[in-house]
């Protein structure tokens, strides 16, 4: 019998706000689902979507941004720019067929612990009905012989 | 820029493993996941050891980088936040560049979040493979040292900021002190006795607000605002702009006979000082003591300004020094600092926001500051505590936690209210002898000398009950006494208490502005709307931003000994900074590749900090190192690829990407 | 037999654009017909696979194989070639990102065969014929090459030496490639064989962008009436020049057309569509979620737009099906 799906997902959380955060859940001893893996970096800015788009390539089942709340940006505008890219990232991977429950952009401030914990759960339970990300393109489905 | 290790692919990576005692090794197979992790390509040893951060711990990566020809460290244990910088100097002191080293948080996100073992276990082996991959890539970075500018701006001009400001001009630090009322002095300068103690508030503060005046090292700005801030730690440069107040302060003696000249012979305007309980010319002071002792004019109600034909009687008695100037204008400094302490403080809760306790609707219900001022002897009524007719009264119910310690206002606890409600008890009955009710839900008389200060004032006959006040009302027999109804929880019975004057113990809330103050001086707030400190028992004082202090209230509810404390600490924390005379900023910059840049432009704009400009003689980008703050925006966005960040280079975030999910 | 260098020409899922690069170079045709001895040129000269399977391996110096592999017989011939060549090129942006028929990764076959053959209006099949791997006519077995449901680039088959970009090369880029090619001065293998800057560097309009430019609203090329001096982005047109590798010499700019991207990314960036995104996201939107969606509302089709060339190439190859295929 195999193991139930056990959704994997990525995290880009950002040092000043959402990292912060998601210490302070730990401090506080929260609890919450373990299928994520967090990426740091200074800033939800940094956020490239190739970063996204490699994590998907690579097996993830679900991308999650942690940013500062709009105007609290530690670096003034950096989460805005996370905000517009998402936007056009968003649209893109609609396109290629990915549902929009796969990749979120969660504002999470350095005292809300208690917010990532809801969210990564929240999330977590909301891909396990997606089920796995499948597009990883197997060699074996390219060569799948044809049969028109 | 330094050139990556081209033997990346042969590096020799140590691995260690924390238990922290039972934190991680409680939940994480720590030894599994030890064993694993040698097995990662590129792991030379791996190690678990109970406490990595202990000196034993460290000594461990010393010797081992040395003994096993170690290039990369890492560290799976707490929080980088925490002890990266640890990590990073025992690599150092092994002999290898300290930024060869990644640190993995298996505690705070992993151990002490999870109850699964198994997938805990599995999440850290996850963790460490994505890190083992990445730092296989690092470079060696050098950090830059910036020089710290030696003056010290003060924002806020209450206890805080003045205790912060004496103490670093007394180090022979330059000062700035900027307030925004005609005067410093902050609240404290409106309550009459402090407690425990009950020293008389105005003849401990003024020594320090006229210290303040005299001291050749504080340049005091009074009716003045932090307009901007740019820059970062030790080399701010701060906007502040001084409103005019319309009156030269070098020529202004305060013999305060303008006041009396004014045309108005009677004062009409709401005085703010006494909360309204009393008016003021609109040329005043708002207290004998002010500091500096100087008046002002408020354009919004003087006839000079709303017509331009006033008699102006008050330059005529002003001849001698001609002090009074109505053409002054507002003025924009621009001053140089290396650090900040802010010390804005706080504001009452209005009272309105809780209906039922009849404050604005019952004239004869006061907020406690309202009573402070009742009670100095500088105040409205000359210390005489009277209700709105003038008549002393007999009876007075004091109702706590007004907006604190409730989900439909404040959750918190206000911190002050309890001692301060027994101390306004004590006053009142001491002054009017009539019947003091406190209406309490807990006594929190924490502090030194406080719980004798309450059982002195209980035993004084004040009544103390304990019970949320659910409602004032007017009395059912007309007499215009007021109706406390509470349930009194020691007696167990609901009781209706007829009081003549209620007070109200209002909490203390951030100020209005917090958040534009906070967004200026690139800080964060709490959940409550406090500014935030770095770390709430290792570093109270702190910020987020390094160069940025906190003190007193406007961190959080404190007393005055508290803030007093905080203000020294925020001092030292300045100090400190200042004399070690330089700061090393953190090597996590970007940098354009300038053989590749194609000159696009699409980077310019997207700068904070105007760290990137366009050189037009090459017709390409370039990145001021010293104002880059390494937020990494600029490299999201470069179409070409052509700008890296130090420390997250693309390269190096797509192994950790590929390290978390693909099993190596 | 000469001893002229050996050179083939091969095309697989592609329009013929690469060909007429060829063409294009006009009299230097002439000298490149001089100094190589071109074995195999389907489209041009009567060679036959079976003179290609007997030609020792590695007999070929250089092969330029354009378009994307979606057949079996395009993937067999792609490894016969690699077998036959000591240098293998992808050649124009078909073979090198998958080029616009990588569009197709849109779909499946199950999707494009009906809409083709069945659904399309102007192509007439009453008896709704769709093509069969193997079908019997007369007796005799015929049989058709297979249609793989993803199309793929050259070097997701076979190892690939040199890229030429393009949609298709600019004539200039191919003599190039040519001209190091015969005169042993091929960078390092994989190179791709145009400068490793963005366009902007070799665009006529780069001066006129302004350094601080932020637009309320990106707009399609119809609905501006477009300076043909200004940079298009300044415009309000989205002009992918950025994020594209330069070597054209910006020939669809200089027809006052945005860059579309067909040279595809530099060496640095893995992703051509999400790092021109990124750069999109960068000069237009506002901060909140309504600002944003209506800067960006003249963008119908956002894979048409950052993956135009490069589908297969990108990290994610193809648009996930549904779950169970």
């Amino acid at each position: 019998m195999p193991d139930p799906f056990e959704p994997r997902i990525v995290a880009f959380f950002c040092n000043w706000c959402t990292y912060l955060a998601a210490d302070l859940a730990g401090t506080s001893r929260l609890k919450y689902a373990p299928n994520v893996r967090v990426v740091r970096l200074m800033c939800s800015g940094r956020v490239d979507p190739q970063f996204v788009l490699n994590a998907f390539a690579r097996g993830a089942d679900g991308v999650l941004i942690g940013g500062c709340h709009p105007g609290d940006c530690h670096y003034q505008e950096g989460n805005y720019k996370a905000l517009r890219r998402f936007h056009l990232l968003k649209r893109l991977l609609r396109e290629m067929g990915i549902e929009e429950e796969r990749i979120r952009l969660e504002w999470i401030s350095a005292s809300e612990g208690d917010k990532v914990r809801s969210v990564i759960n929240d999330m977590v339970e909301k891909v396990r009905a997606l089920g796995p990300f499948t597009a990883r393109v197997t060699e074996d489905r390219v060569l799948e012989e044809v049969t028109a | 820029m330094s050139p990556r290790d081209e033997s990346a692919g042969s590096v020799r990576v140590g691995v260690y493993v924390c238990h922290c005692g039972t934190n991680i090794a409680g939940t994480i197979d720590v030894r599994s996941v030890a064993e694993y992790a040698a097995t990662l390509p590129g792991v030379a040893l791996a190690r678990e050891y109970k406490y990595m951060c202990s000196d034993p711990g460290q000594e461990l990566i010393r010797q081992d980088i040395g003994e096993h020809h170690l290039d990369r460290i890492v560290v799976a244990a707490c929080s980088p936040c925490l002890h990266e910088k640890t990590f990073r100097h025992a690599t150092e002191q092994g002999g290898l560049n300290p930024y060869y080293f990644h640190m993995v948080n298996v505690r705070e996100h992993d151990s002490w979040v999870h109850v699964d073992k198994k997938a805990a276990t599995e999440k850290a082996k996850d963790l460490i493979r994505a890190a083992v991959r990445r730092v296989r890539l690092h470079r060696p970075l050098e950090r830059r040292q910036v020089p710290i500018k030696p003056d010290v701006l003060v924002v806020g001009g209450g206890i805080a900021g003045i205790h912060a400001a004496l103490t670093l001009a007394s180090a022979g630090k330059h000062v700035y002190l900027v307030e925004r009322e005609p005067t410093i002095g902050g609240h404290m300068a409106q309550f009459d006795k402090t407690f425990p103690t009950l020293d008389c508030a105005a003849c401990i503060l003024t020594p320090k607000m006229t210290a303040v005046k005299m001291h050749p090292n504080i340049t005091l700005w009074t009716l003045s605002e932090v307009s901007r801030v740019e820059g970062y730690v030790g080399n701010y440069t701060v906007t502040v702009k001084r409103k005019p107040r319309y009156v030269l302060e070098d020529l202004c003696v305060g013999c305060l006979e303008c006041i009396e000249a004014c045309v108005y012979k009677q004062a009409k305007v709401s005085d703010e000082f006494n909360l309204g309980l009393s008016k003021r010319k609109p040329i005043y002071i708002s207290f004998p003591q002010a500091v500096p002792q100087v008046v002002v004019i408020d354009p919004e109600t003087c006839i000079e300004f709303k017509s331009g034909k006033c008699k102006k009687t008050c330059v005529e008695i002003c001849a001698d020094r001609n002090a009074i100037d109505f053409h002054q204008q507002e003025e924009v400094k621009t001053i140089e600092v290396g650090t900040i302490i802010l010390g804005t403080g706080f504001e009452v809760f209005d009272a309105r926001r809780i209906p039922y306790y009849g404050y604005g609707v019952y004239p004869n219900v006061y907020t406690a500051m309202e009573v402070e001022r009742l009670v100095n002897a500088s105040g409205p009524t000359g210390g005489e505590i009277v209700l709105r007719d003038g008549r002393k009264p007999n009876s007075v119910g004091i109702i706590h936690c007004v907006g604190s310690r409730d989900e439909h206002t404040n959750r918190y606890c206000s911190r002050v209210c309890c001692m301060y409600s027994l101390k306004l008890a004590h006053l009142i009955k001491e002054r009017t002898e009539a019947e003091v009710y406190n209406f309490y839900i807990d006594m929190r008389t924490a502090g030194k000398g406080f719980e004798e200060f309450y059982n002195r004032v209980a035993g004084e006959g004040t009544h103390l009950i304990r019970g949320k006040v659910a409602d004032v009302c007017p009395g059912a027999n007309g007499d215009g006494r007021l109706m406390v109804q509470v349930e009194d929880t020691l007696l167990g019975m609901v009781r209706k208490i007829p009081v003549d004057m209620v007070v109200l113990a209002t909490g203390l809330e951030a100020q209005k502005d917090a958040q534009e103050v906070r967004r200026l001086f690139n800080i964060g707030c709490s959940s409550e709307g406090f500014f935030l400190e770095r770390h709430p028992k290792l570093a109270p004082v702190n910020t987020f931003t390094d160069g940025i202090f906190l003190a007193g209230c406007c961190q959080g509810p404190k007393d005055i000994p508290d803030t007093v404390a905080q203000a020294g600490a925020a001092a030292a924390e300045s100090l400190a900074l200042i004399d070690a005379g330089a700061v090393e900023l953190e090597p996590n910059t970007a940098h354009i590749l300038e053989e590749v840049c194609s000159g696009c432009k699409t980077c310019i704009p997207l700068c904070p900090y105007q760290a990137i400009s366009f050189v037009p003689d090459k017709s390409k980008a370039e990145i001021n190192e010293v104002l880059c703050k390494g937020c990494g925006t600029c490299v999201a966005a470069c179409p070409s690829g052509s700008i890296e960040q130090n420390l997250f280079e693309d390269q190096e975030i797509f192994e950790e990407i590929e390290g978390l999910l693909t099993y190596a | 037999m000469s001893d002229k260098p050996k050179v083939a020409f091969y095309w697989c899922a592609s329009c013929g654009g690469c060909e007429e690069t060829v063409v294009d170079l006009e009299e230097k045709l002439l000298d490149v017909v001089a100094a190589v001895d071109i074995v195999y040129w389907p489209v041009a000269l009567d060679f036959k696979r079976h003179e290609l399977e007997t030609m020792p391996d590695g007999s070929i110096v250089a092969t330029f194989l354009n378009g994307a592999i979606r057949t079996t017989e395009q993937e067999e011939m792609a490894q016969l070639l690699r077998k036959k060549s000591q240098l293998l090129f992808a050649f124009g942006s078909c073979s090198h990102l998958g080029g616009i028929p990588g569009l197709a990764n849109l779909w499946d076959r199950e999707r494009i065969l009906p809409t083709v053959y069945r659904e399309s209006p102007s192509t007439p099949n009453p008896e709704g014929t769709v093509p069969r791997r193997v079908s019997k006519v007369n007796g005799d077995a015929l049989s058709l090459p297979g249609l793989f449901d993803t199309v793929r680039t050259l070097d997701q088959v076979v190892d690939v030496d040199y890229y030429v970009p393009g949609c298709p090369p600019t004539p200039k880029i191919l003599l190039a490639a040519l001209d190091a090619l015969l005169n042993g001065k091929l960078p390092e293998k994989g190179t791709v064989l145009a400068p490793d800057q963005a366009l902007c560097e070799e665009c006529p309009r780069k001066e006129s962008r302004p350094e601080q430019l932020s637009l309320a609203e990106v707009k399609r090329p119809h609905q501006v009436l477009i300076d043909e001096t200004t940079c298009l982005l300044a415009q309000g047109v989205l002009c992918l020049g950025p994020a594209t590798r330069a070597g054209c010499e910006a020939l669809c700019v200089k027809g006052n057309m945005p860059c579309t991207g067909c040279f595809g990314p530099t060496s640095r960036v893995k992703d051509f569509g999400g790092k021109a995104l990124s750069a999109m996201a960068s000069v237009a939107g506002g901060k909140d979620e309504a600002e944003i969606a209506r800067a960006f509302e003249n963008i119908p089709d956002s894979v048409g737009t950052f993956y135009r060339y490069s589908l297969p190439s990108s990290l994610l190859r193809r648009k996930r099906l549904e779950a169970g295929r």
